[in-house]
C-alpha cells in the first residue's frame, strides 16, 4: 500500500521508519477489550460483552424498523401518509420495556462492582505514587522503593531509529508481584492527578495528590503485563507506562532480597569520599531521568514555564538555596520536592547542574557531596 | 445575510442600517442570529483545523509534526472552541432566528442585551486564541481543566483562559435569559405552552439548564483564579483543599452542558422528520416530557464522569443507576422519531438525510454511553479512545449534524433562495462517510487500550489510528464544501416559496421567503 510510495522517499529518515512500524505488530484485530487474567477482569469482560450484545440487539430491532420505513414508506411508494399519532399503550410499552432491560443490566453490574470494592488489606501492600512523569512503587512490608521510568529511547520516539516491539510500553524497572497473593495498591500522586491503569487486572484508579485510593488484585498467571497513565498529567502524559511482572513466590522472595541488598549498598555510598568527576558522571544520569523533561538536556528549560538552570544565579552562586529547592520544591510552581531521591542522587545531580553547561566557569563551581544532604536533613534547632 | 430584503421602503425606522454599523448596533433577532451562525461557523473551522493537527500527529506512531506540549494545547483549544464557540453559539443563532418566528413574536424580548451577548463573544475567543502566542503557550490541561494541572501546574495564560470562560458564561447566561423571557412573554395569542413547536420547547429547557449551570462554571474558574493568584487552597490538598472537589463542581456544570448541546438538536430533528415524513409527530407531549426528564436527570448523574476518582461504593451505584435511567426518556425520543416516519410519505432532501443520520448515529453514541455507565466496565473504558468515540458520536453526527440539517432546512426561509440540492447531498454523504471512518475505529482503539490525550502511542494502535486520520481529513475537507454551499445559497439560487417544504408546519412558514426584516409586528392568529 503506502509502503511503496514511501520506499521511494526513504532518504527521509522519519518516513523510512513507517516501514518498520508497519512490519511490526500491525494489528487490525486489536478491536476489543482485553479479557485480562484475573477473575475480576474476566467478569468485567463478560459484563462488557453482555451489555454490548444487548445494545446490538436493541439496535438491530430499532434500526430495522427505521430502515424498513425509509425503504417502504417513501413518497413514491406511499404517496399519502397515514395520520395516526399518540397511542398510550405503545408509549407505555416503549417506556417499560427499556426500563426492564436496564434492570437486567444493572443487576450483574452492581454485583461485580461490590466484588471490586472488597479491598481489605492484602498480603502485599504497595504504595503507588504518580509523579510528572513516572511512577514510584513502595513495598510497605519490605521497605523497598523505586521509580519506574519510560525506557523507550528518544530516537525511537522521534523516528530516527526503528521502533522496538514494546515501544512506549517499557520501563527501566518493573513492578514485581508474587502470583496467587492478594495485592493491594495504595494509589496517590505527588504533583498533579494521574491514573494507574492495568487493563489485564481491570484496575484503573486515579492517583490524586493528598489522597490515597485503593485497588486490589490477585493474579495466578505469571507473566509481564503492560498498562498506562490515563489521566492527563501534562506534557509527558503519554510517556509514563506501567509494566508489571508477576512471578512465582520463590522468585519474588529472591527479588526482595536482592532489592534490599542494593539499598544497603546505596546507603554505604553516602559516606564515601566523592570526587567532582564521580558526582558529575552519576549526576548526569540522575538528571536524565528526573530533570530533563522540564529543564531540557541543555539546561535551558522551556521559556515561560520551566526556568533555565544553565547560567541561573542559583546554579552559579547559591549552593544553599540550590539544595533547599531540591529538598523543598518551589511553592506555587511545577517544581516539586525531590527529597525522595537518595542523598547520593541529590548530591550528584546538584553537582552536575553546577558543573554542566559552563556553570562551573561562570559561577563559584562549588560541589555538593552526599554528606551535605545528610546535614541538611538533620533537624535544625 | 445580504439577501434579507427590505420590505418597508417607506418606513426608515424598520430597515437595517447600512454597512458595518448594521451588524455592530443591530438589535434585530434575525441579524443577531446571522452573526451567531457565522461566528460559530468560523469557530467550527478553527477548532476543526486544530483537530486536523491532532489527527495528523496521530497518523503514525512517533512524534512527527508537533511536540507533546503543543499537542496538549491543541486538544484543549479544540475542545473549548468546538463546545463554547462552535456548537453553543450555533444553537443560540438558530434560537435567535427561529424562536420569535415560531411563536409569532416580533423580536426577542431583550434586543439590546441580545446585541451585547453576541458582541462579547468574539472578544472571549480572541483572548482565548491569543494565549497561543503567549510565553508558556496556550492552556494545555484539556477542556476539562482538572486542578491542580490547571492551577499550580498551569502555564501563565491560564488567567486569560479564566477571563475568557467568564465572558463566554456571561454571554450564555444573557442569551438564555433572553430566550426564557421571550418564550414566556411574547407568544402570540393561542400559542399555549403545549402548542409550542418542539424546537421552542427544547430551547426553553436548554435555557433553564444554562442559567442553572453556567454560574457553577464561573464559580469553578473563579476558585481556580483564587488558588492561582490569591493564596487560597480550594483544590490543593496541601492547604486543606481537595482536587476532586474541582471535578465535582466541573461536572455538575459539565453534565447538564452535554444536554445543552443536544436538546436543541432534538427539537430540530423532530421538525425535520415531521416535515419530510409528511406526517404529524407521533407523540408531541411525550417528546416534551422526555426532554424535561432528561433535563432533570442531567443534574443527578454528574459523577459518572468520575467513576475512577475513588468514590464510595454507594455513590458509584447511585450514579450508575441514575445514568442508566436516562436511557428511558432518550429511547422514547428515538422511538417517537421512528414512529413518525412509519407509514409516512418520506422524501430524502438534504435536511432529512442529516436527520436520519442523526437518529442512527446519535443512538449509537447513546449505546456506548449506556456501556460507559456500567461502572465495572467503565474502569476499562474510562479516559480511553472509547470515550472519545462516544462523545464525538453524540456531538458530531449528533449536535453538529442537527445544526447542518437546520441550516439546510431553514436557509431558504432566511435568504429566500434554495440551496443546491445536488451539492447538499454530496456534502451529506462525504460528511457521513467521513464521520464514521473517523470515529468508529476509535471504539476499537479505545477498547484495545489506548488512552485519550496521548500524542504518541504503542504500535498495536497504529492501523486504526491511520484510518481515523484519513476519515478526519475527509470530514474536514467536506466542511469547506458546506461553506461553499452556504455562500452560494446566500448569493443567489432558485427562489424559495413561502411554504418552502411541502410538509412543513409552523408559523415561520407563513411569512414570506426571505423572511422580512420585521415579522409579526402584529401577532398572528393561531387557533
Amino acid at each position: 500500500m503506502m509502503i511503496d510510495f514511501f520506499r521511494n522517499h526513504s532518504h527521509k529518515l522519519f518516513l523510512a521508519t513507517i516501514l518498520f512500524t508497519n512490519q511490526l505488530k500491525a494489528d487490525w484485530f486489536a478491536l476489543n477489550m482485553t479479557r485480562g487474567i484475573t477473575n475480576i477482569s474476566n467478569e468485567v469482560f463478560e459484563l462488557h460483552m453482555l451489555i454490548f450484545w444487548i445494545c446490538v440487539a436493541i439496535g438491530v430491532v430499532v434500526f430495522s424498523v427505521m430502515f424498513y420505513s425509509m425503504y417502504a414508506h417513501t413518497k413514491k411508494k406511499n404517496p399519502v401518509a397515514a395520520t395516526f399519532h399518540e397511542n398510550t399503550k405503545v408509549e407505555i410499552a416503549w417506556t417499560i420495556i427499556p426500563f426492564l432491560i436496564l434492570i437486567a443490566m444493572a443487576v450483574p453490574a452492581s454485583k461485580t462492582l461490590v466484588k471490586i470494592y472488597d479491598d481489605e488489606a492484602g498480603d502485599v501492600n504497595i504504595q503507588v505514587t504518580g509523579y510528572q512523569w513516572k511512577w514510584q512503587y513502595r513495598y510497605l512490608e519490605d521497605d523497598i522503593s523505586f521509580f519506574a521510568n519510560l525506557s523507550t529511547d528518544l530516537d525511537e520516539i522521534y523516528n530516527l531509529v526503528p521502533k522496538g516491539e514494546n515501544y512506549l510500553q517499557e520501563v527501566d524497572e518493573m513492578v514485581v508481584l508474587p502470583a496467587g497473593k492478594k495485592i493491594r495498591f495504595l494509589i496517590t500522586a505527588n504533583d498533579v492527578i494521574h491514573s494507574w491503569w492495568m487493563p489485564a487486572f481491570a484496575i484503573k484508579q486515579d492517583a490524586i495528590p493528598g489522597f490515597v485510593n485503593t485497588a486490589w488484585t490477585k493474579v495466578d498467571t505469571p507473566g509481564i503485563y503492560r498498562g498506562k497513565c490515563t489521566e492527563l498529567c501534562g506534557k509527558n502524559h503519554g510517556f509514563m507506562p506501567i509494566v508489571v511482572k508477576v512471578v512465582e513466590q520463590d522468585e519474588y522472595d529472591a527479588w526482595v532480597t536482592e532489592k534490599k541488598e542494593a539499598a544497603m549498598k546505596m546507603a554505604e555510598l553516602t559516606t564515601k569520599e566523592w570526587t567532582t568527576e564521580e558526582l558529575v558522571q552519576r549526576g548526569e544520569g540522575v538528571y536524565a531521568v528526573n530533570c530533563v523533561a522540564c529543564h531540557q538536556t541543555n539546561g535551558e528549560g522551556i521559556s515561560g514555564i520551566f526556568p533555565a538552570l544553565a547560567g541561573s544565579d542559583i546554579s552559579l552562586n547559591n549552593k544553599e538555596r540550590h539544595i533547599e529547592i531540591l529538598m523543598e520544591g518551589v511553592q506555587g510552581a511545577a517544581m516539586n520536592s525531590f527529597d525522595y531521591l537518595s542523598e547520593v542522587e541529590l548530591a550528584s545531580v546538584i553537582t552536575y547542574t553546577r558543573q554542566a553547561w559552563g556553570n562551573a566557569e561562570d559561577g563559584d563551581g562549588e560541589i555538593v557531596v552526599p554528606k551535605d544532604i545528610v546535614e541538611y536533613k538533620k533537624p535544625k534547632i | 445575510m445580504s439577501a434579507v430584503i427590505e420590505n418597508h421602503h417607506d418606513d426608515h425606522h424598520h430597515g437595517p442600517a447600512k454597512g458595518l454599523q448594521r451588524w455592530l448596533y443591530t438589535t434585530n433577532h434575525k441579524d443577531i442570529g446571522t452573526l451567531y451562525l457565522w461566528f460559530s461557523f468560523a469557530m467550527f473551522l478553527i477548532g476543526g483545523a486544530m483537530a486536523m493537527v491532532i489527527r495528523a500527529e496521530l497518523f503514525q506512531p512517533g512524534m512527527q509534526i508537533v511536540e507533546p506540549e503543543f499537542y496538549n494545547q491543541m486538544i484543549t483549544l479544540h475542545g473549548l472552541i468546538m463546545i463554547f464557540g462552535g456548537v453553543m453559539p450555533a444553537f443560540v443563532g438558530l434560537a435567535n432566528w427561529l424562536v420569535p418566528m415560531m411563536i409569532g413574536a416580533p423580536d426577542m424580548a431583550l434586543p439590546r442585551m441580545n446585541n451585547l451577548s453576541f458582541w462579547i463573544l468574539p472578544f472571549a475567543f480572541f483572548i482565548l486564541l491569543s494565549s497561543l502566542f503567549m510565553e508558556g503557550g496556550a492552556p494545555n490541561f484539556g477542556w476539562t481543566f482538572y486542578a491542580p494541572l490547571s492551577t499550580t501546574y498551569a502555564p501563565p495564560s491560564v488567567t486569560f483562559f479564566i477571563f475568557s470562560v467568564h465572558i463566554m458564561g456571561a454571554s450564555s447566561i444573557m442569551g438564555s435569559i433572553n430566550v426564557v423571557v421571550t418564550i414566556m412573554n411574547m407568544r402570540a395569542p393561542g400559542v399555549g405552552l403545549m402548542k409550542m413547536p418542539l424546537f421552542v420547547w427544547s430551547w426553553l429547557i436548554t435555557a433553564y439548564l444554562l442559567i442553572a449551570v453556567m454560574p457553577v462554571l464561573a464559580g469553578a474558574v473563579t476558585m481556580m483564579l483564587m488558588d492561582i493568584h490569591f493564596g487560597t487552597s480550594f483544590f490543593n490538598a496541601a492547604g486543606g483543599g481537595d482536587p476532586v472537589l474541582f471535578q465535582h463542581i466541573f461536572w455538575f456544570f459539565g453534565h447538564p452542558e452535554v444536554y445543552i448541546m443536544i436538546l436543541p438538536a432534538f427539537g430540530i430533528v423532530s421538525h425535520i422528520i415531521e416535515t419530510f415524513s409528511r406526517k404529524q409527530l407521533f407523540g408531541y407531549s411525550s417528546m416534551v416530557w422526555a426532554m424535561l426528564s432528561i433535563a432533570i436527570l442531567s443534574f443527578v448523574v454528574w459523577a459518572h464522569h468520575m467513576f475512577t476518582v475513588g468514590m464510595p461504593l454507594a455513590a458509584e451505584l447511585f450514579f450508575m443507576w441514575a445514568t442508566m435511567l436516562i436511557a428511558v426518556p432518550t429511547g422514547v425520543k428515538v422511538f417517537n422519531w421512528i414512529a413518525t416516519m412509519f407509514r409516512g410519505s418520506i422524501t430524502f432532501e438534504t435536511p432529512m438525510l442529516f436527520a436520519c443520520a442523526f437518529v442512527v448515529l446519535f443512538t449509537i453514541g447513546g449505546f456506548s454511553g449506556l456501556m460507559l455507565a456500567i461502572v465495572p466496565a467503565d474502569f476499562q473504558y474510562h479516559d480511553t479512545y472509547f470515550v472519545v468515540a462516544h462523545f464525538h458520536y453524540v456531538l458530531v453526527p449528533g449536535a453538529i449534524f442537527s445544526i447542518m440539517a437546520a441550516v439546510y432546512y431553514w436557509i431558504p426561509k432566511w435568504c429566500g433562495n434554495m440551496y443546491d440540492e445536488r451539492l447538499g447531498k454530496l456534502h451529506f454523504w462525504l460528511s457521513f462517510i467521513g464521520v464514521n471512518v473517523t470515529f468508529f475505529p476509535q471504539h476499537f482503539i479505545g477498547l484495545a487500550g489506548m488512552p485519550r490525550r496521548y500524542p504518541d502511542y504503542a504500535l498495536q494502535f497504529a492501523d486504526w489510528n491511520m484510518v481515523s486520520t484519513v476519515g478526519a481529513f475527509l470530514f474536514g475537507v467536506s466542511q469547506l464544501l458546506f461553506l461553499f454551499i452556504v455562500v452560494k445559497t446566500v448569493m443567489g439560487g432558485k427562489k424559495a416559496t413561502d411554504q418552502v417544504w411541502e410538509g412543513a408546519r409552523g408559523l415561520e412558514w407563513t411569512v414570506a421567503s426571505p423572511a422580512p426584516y420585521h415579522t409579526f409586528t402584529t401577532p398572528p392568529k393561531v387557533d
